[in-house]
């Protein structure tokens, strides 16, 4: 391998790594935000259970 | 980043003695300073951990960490290419900064290994803080173990003379270090705030199920 092509792996190899590394962050947000969305159907579920469940007020 | 691949790799002037290959030394050496600095960070966190008794300074020390392990992995990678480059080899152990920079990073890959060993809680804190804590007294030696057994191996680029270097070649050097400095900066900022969704949405989850 000549100088060059040693220079040209080195920010290559930077790069890939921070590119990957941002990748696997995306990918991690992706499921914090499928998560979330389940959550927050858990919970409105719950709260609509809830308010069917309230007695009727009675006279 | 941008700016600074463009200067390094165009604007800056190509070094008498080492040719091309120099180029190297404006991603290598921010990106090792960057090492140094997080381990530094993550050890700064421990320590107010212990002083504080704040559960929220484990989670910051141990992203601090693990982007310390992120860049010290990116040092030894770049070093490497750059030995080969111009010493002709991938590694050698006669050079004491390469082989404590070495320890270094492999004190805190195990730091990983300690962390995960242990049920989450109080405890795990505690013990990864101290052992955080124990590889601080490692950077100092690391950083200045070529000054202090007077390595020939390893050149020396900032002495007490200041930079030995050109003026476009030490901006080159600003301008790269400070673009991994706000790199490793965001990525922090970004892992830790991960980390702290995911923490808070298990916890919601306990509680809503």
């Amino acid at each position: 391998m000549s100088q060059g092509e040693y220079v040209a792996a080195v920010y290559g190899v930077v790069f890939v790594v921070v590119l990957v590394y941002v990748a696997i962050m995306a990918a991690k947000l992706v499921r914090l935000e499928r998560e979330m969305a389940e959550l927050l159907e858990l919970a409105r579920r719950r709260a609509a259970t809830a308010l069917t469940d309230e007695p009727v007020p009675t006279a | 980043m941008g700016l600074a691949v463009l200067l390094a790799l165009i604007v800056a002037p190509e070094d008498a003695d080492q040719g091309i290959s120099q180029r190297i030394f404006y991603i290598h050496v921010p990106i090792a300073l960057t090492a140094y600095f997080c381990f530094g960070l993550g050890a700064l966190k421990a320590l107010l951990l212990l002083w504080r008794g704040d559960e929220r300074y484990d989670l910051e020390s141990y992203v601090a960490i693990h982007q310390g392990t992120i860049f010290g992995s990116l040092t030894l990678v770049t070093g490497a290419l750059w030995a080969k480059a111009s010493w002709g080899v991938w590694w050698t152990w006669d050079s004491n900064q390469l082989v404590l920079f070495l320890v270094l990073f492999l004190f805190y890959c195990a730091y990983f290994m300690l962390r995960f060993s242990l049920p989450e809680g109080a405890r795990r804190a505690r013990s990864s803080a101290v052992y955080a804590l124990f590889g601080v007294v490692l950077i100092p030696v690391s950083f200045l173990a070529i000054r202090l057994a007077e390595d020939f191996i390893h050149p020396t680029v900032f002495t007490r003379e200041g930079p030995q270097m050109s003026g476009s070649m030490f901006l080159t050097f600003v301008v790269s270090w400070s673009a991994v400095t706000l790199l490793a900066y965001v990525l922090y900022r970004v892992e830790l705030t991960g980390k702290r969704i995911d923490r808070d949405l298990r916890e919601l989850r306990e509680v809503l199920s």
